[in-house]
């Protein structure tokens, strides 16, 4: 998400691909390097409720993850 | 005598001939720079009036492509969504309902009430600013502050209730408008059970 414009495309690719992954972890850390945080929309395991998974790292991408949004830190208003 | 200043007039115009010249040339070169000048690209940004409602567009299906259908509906039809807290009771879902919740508002505070009481709590005041440091001091897309929010609460309420700025209901938020949407809410609530109910029956 980019003020002033929305939803942006940063890069995407299949995991599974070696070369595509690299791209994807490369883009991952700039991203989070700029000073974006980034979230996972995933369900919650009983409940069935929306949530966001927020991580840190790639690695903590839950397997499966369709996308990764990232979004400017919260600050106060 | 003619001829002598015929001669002389045509030595003065040989002579003055590479200085007329020399000025013809520059003053093309000035006419040819200026109009240059009136054509060419205009370094100001162009304003894209459909820019703007464009993204918002965008913003609204990225945010109902994660939340869940009820929230969804929420926000179509109230234009706020209520993110239920997890601070006291993280991992265990009362029958009751949660303890506290949040009203999460498009580019506004966040409230945080009671819904056993409807009584409001307080508002925090947060933001998603540009990081790019490009001078350019535009905001998110009004869906897309909705869904930061609710990424940021429903992922990790701590950090970003820490980040925000605490007020009491009243600061920027009229408590009597917050109070006629808990009213909205649950009469919304309501008509959607009765609508359910009656798809079942």
């Amino acid at each position: 998400m980019k003020p002033g414009h929305g939803e942006v495309l940063v890069a995407e690719g299949d995991p599974e691909v070696r070369e595509e992954e690299e791209l994807l972890i490369e883009e991952f850390r700039r991203q989070l390097d700029e000073g974006m945080w980034a979230a996972v929309p995933t369900t919650r395991r009983g409940s069935g409720r929306r949530e966001a998974l927020m991580v840190k790292q790639y690695a903590e991408i839950p397997v499966g993850a369709d996308r990764v949004i990232f979004f400017p830190r919260a600050s106060g208003g | 005598m003619l001829p002598a200043l015929l001669s002389l007039a045509l030595i003065a115009v040989a002579l003055s001939l590479p200085l007329v010249l020399r000025q013809l040339g520059r003053w093309r070169k000035a006419r040819e720079a200026r109009r240059a000048a009136r054509s060419g690209p205009l370094h100001v940004p162009v304003y894209d009036p459909g820019r703007e409602r464009r993204a918002e567009q965008r913003a609204r299906e990225l945010l109902r492509s994660c939340v869940n259908e009820e929230e969804w509906s929420m926000y179509r039809d109230l234009g706020f969504i209520r993110v239920r807290g997890t601070h006291m009771r993280r991992g265990r879902d009362s029958p009751a309902g949660p303890p506290y919740a949040y009203l999460v508002y498009p580019h506004k505070p966040i409230v945080a009430y009671l819904p056993a009481t409807g009584r409001l709590l307080s508002e925090y005041c947060v933001e998603f600013p540009d990081m790019s440091g490009d001078g350019d001091r535009a905001r998110l897309p009004a869906s897309d502050d909705v869904l930061a929010k609710w990424m940021a609460l429903t992922s990790d309420e701590s950090r970003v209730i820490r980040r925000a700025n605490m007020h009491l209901v009243g600061r920027q938020l009229d408590p009597a408008r917050v109070r006629r949407d808990l009213w909205r809410l649950s009469e919304w609530e309501r008509c959607r059970q009765s609508e359910i109910g009656a798809g079942h029956s």
